[in-house]
């Protein structure tokens, strides 16, 4: 029986892939059956470990888009840091903002552990290439949108992202436990935003509403098309990448939701939405999944604007970037030049 | 509620130190979403809110925090001039940091070594600011020794920026420091990091009646009135409410 260790060696090929000669067939199939076993054991797959390149394709295409929607989602919450209402809420929002660039950071550095740079994905980000989140090609347009984000944006994501912190990649798994610990904080500001909001004057309480009715079924959709229809959730599963399906944690997120809505005061936009006691689960009601495929084609409200906004900082401080190496390659190139 | 609460020495000068902090927060917060890196978003956020943190200390020694910097009119912010500058490129940004930084580095320095009613804030603030210096000083090096570019949008910066730096060291009432040698020792820091960082010391003017230097007094620049009126609009349209 092999140990642990053991095992790790074997999974571990420095050389495969580095000089661009394939190995054996034999030493492939070994390494393959290693990466197999591993998974099916539970353990981490680790940057240096043989794995299969679409396991590493779907990776670096899934955390490149995890990426993506935190530094888009920046956006739609840094349109209020200047108009936030009170100090505290003020440095509550600028934190929670800067939270989320801590997270592209993470997510960026995961993802370059499997060969891909930060560089390359921005790139694949501005032309289109790659996506982000569609939540946030919807606009914010009360400061009480800021408090729907965090009690149903930030809600689903957790909802999604809790079972990734046992995601079989070990880099992506260790960078989603601290970004969970940080996203439950955010839920929970966005909670009580709309709590202070709805037991607030009327107007308070209409504003708080009015972001809840535009924010709910958009959440709903975070969690990806239905099983039948999503694209890439088998092989996931497979390969212990996902571990629920869209289905299962858009329902799990709608249990935890309705009781929330009710201490909260507020009501949820689906007439269709009651108890089910047989199933032990919330009905309801149809998810418009041509709004979805619209938005998701780049028909949203917003997304030519964030794009936009996201082109243009990164070309505006393109001279930034550059004075920055310049300046760096001066200092480490050893002795002045006579 | 339109006069500031100055009725005491402590009041006036908390209500001076605690507004450069409220305003030049707000300021670096309009960067957040368009820093030309990701590590500068998150840096910038975190003197934005290192800075927030000072000002609702500082706010409060003075009166209720929301109320003054909410419902205040801009005659009676008595910020600096300086931190009310709009950020312009990230070379104004960081000639402003540079500026400011250096100056409230050194005033908390002296501030903490006292036993006034500033000290306990000061011996936090200290250490922020030190990292806020260093921050400011580091990238004033890479933008003026980096690329032909950069020196000269970071010596344009430095220039565009000098004429508001005298009106650091006029005396504030209830601030116990020596104007006289807390400007020579700025001087001689922010001349010490231009020249390494092949920058130009500006030759302007930093004070006199005719160029800045009223922000003390009530006085502010055209675009503090467009900022004041982004930053209180939410709160005064909903008189009365809690948030």
């Amino acid at each position: 029986m092999a140990t642990a260790a053991a095992q790790q060696t074997a999974r571990t090929q420095p050389g495969t892939g580095r000089d661009g000669t394939a190995g054996s067939t034999d030493a492939d199939d070994a390494l393959a059956r290693a990466f197999d076993a591993a998974v099916a054991a539970d353990e981490r797959i680790e940057p240096r470990d043989w794995m299969p390149d679409a396991y590493r394709a779907t990776l670096v295409r899934q955390i490149a888009q995890h990426a993506h929607s935190e530094i888009i989602g920046m956006q739609p919450e840094a349109n209020w840091i200047t108009r936030a209402p009170s100090l505290r809420r003020k440095a509550i929002l600028m934190a929670k903002v800067q939270d989320e660039a801590g997270h592209g950071l993470y997510l960026y550095s995961a993802a370059e552990t499997l060969g891909t740079g930060r560089d390359e994905l921005l790139d694949k980000l501005h032309s289109g290439r790659q996506k982000y989140s569609s939540i946030f090609n919807y606009p914010t347009l009360t400061w009480a949108d800021v408090g729907a984000i965090g009690w149903l944006v930030d809600g689903a994501a957790i909802t999604n992202q809790v079972p990734l912190c046992r995601c079989s990649y070990g880099p992506y798994a260790r960078a989603m436990v601290r970004i969970c610990k940080e996203e439950s904080f955010h839920q929970r500001q966005g909670y009580e935003l709309l709590l202070a909001l709805s037991k607030g004057t009327p107007e308070q309480h209409a504003m708080a509403q009015d972001a809840v009715d535009r924010w709910w079924w958009p959440s709903l959709m975070m969690f990806g098309p239905p099983d039948d229809e999503s694209a890439h959730s088998a092989q996931s599963m497979a390969w212990k990448i996902k571990r629920h399906s869209n289905d299962e944690l858009r329902q799990r997120f709608v249990d935890i939701c309705v009781p929330q809505a009710e201490s909260l005061g507020l009501t949820l936009p689906d007439p269709d939405l009651r108890w089910n006691e047989e199933r032990g689960h919330h009905d309801f009601g149809a998810i418009d999944w041509t709004e979805f495929r619209e938005v998701l084609k780049g028909n949203g409200p917003c997304n030519e604007q964030r794009i936009t906004q996201r082109r243009r900082a990164h070309d505006e401080g393109a001279w930034v970037r550059e004075a920055a190496a310049a300046h760096a390659a001066k200092h480490t190139t050893g002795a002045p030049q006579a | 509620m339109t006069a500031p609460s100055t009725d005491t020495p402590t009041a006036s000068a908390a209500l001076a130190l605690g507004d450069d902090a409220l305003v030049l927060s707000h300021r670096l917060g309009e960067w957040m979403g368009h820093a030309p890196v990701l590590e500068e978003e998150v840096a910038l956020a975190n003197i934005a809110l290192d800075l927030l943190g000072q000002a609702r200390v500082l706010l409060s020694m003075a009166g209720d925090e929301d109320q003054l910097a909410y419902l205040r009119e801009e005659r009676a912010f008595r910020n600096l001039q300086l931190v009310e500058q709009p950020n312009g490129d990230f070379a104004h940004t960081i000639a402003r940091q540079l500026y400011f930084s250096t100056y409230q580095h050194l005033l908390y320095a002296r501030l903490a070594a006292g036993d006034g009613p500033f000290a306990p804030l000061a011996a936090k603030a200290v250490k922020e600011t030190a990292y806020h210096r260093d921050h400011a000083e580091q990238w004033t090096l890479r933008l003026g020794d980096g690329t032909e570019e950069s020196h000269t949008r970071m010596n344009r910066a430095c220039a565009a920026l000098w004429r508001f730096t005298g009106e650091m060291f006029q005396p504030v009432e209830g601030v116990d420091v020596d104007g006289g040698a807390l400007e020579a020792e700025w001087l001689a820091s922010v001349e010490d990091v231009l020249r390494r960082s092949t920058l130009d010391v500006p030759e302007g003017p930093r004070s006199g009646a005719w160029t800045a230097g009223a922000g003390r007094q009530g006085l502010h620049t055209e675009p503090f009135g467009r900022m004041l009126a982004e930053m209180q609009h939410l709160h005064r349209s909903h008189p009365g409410a809690s948030w």
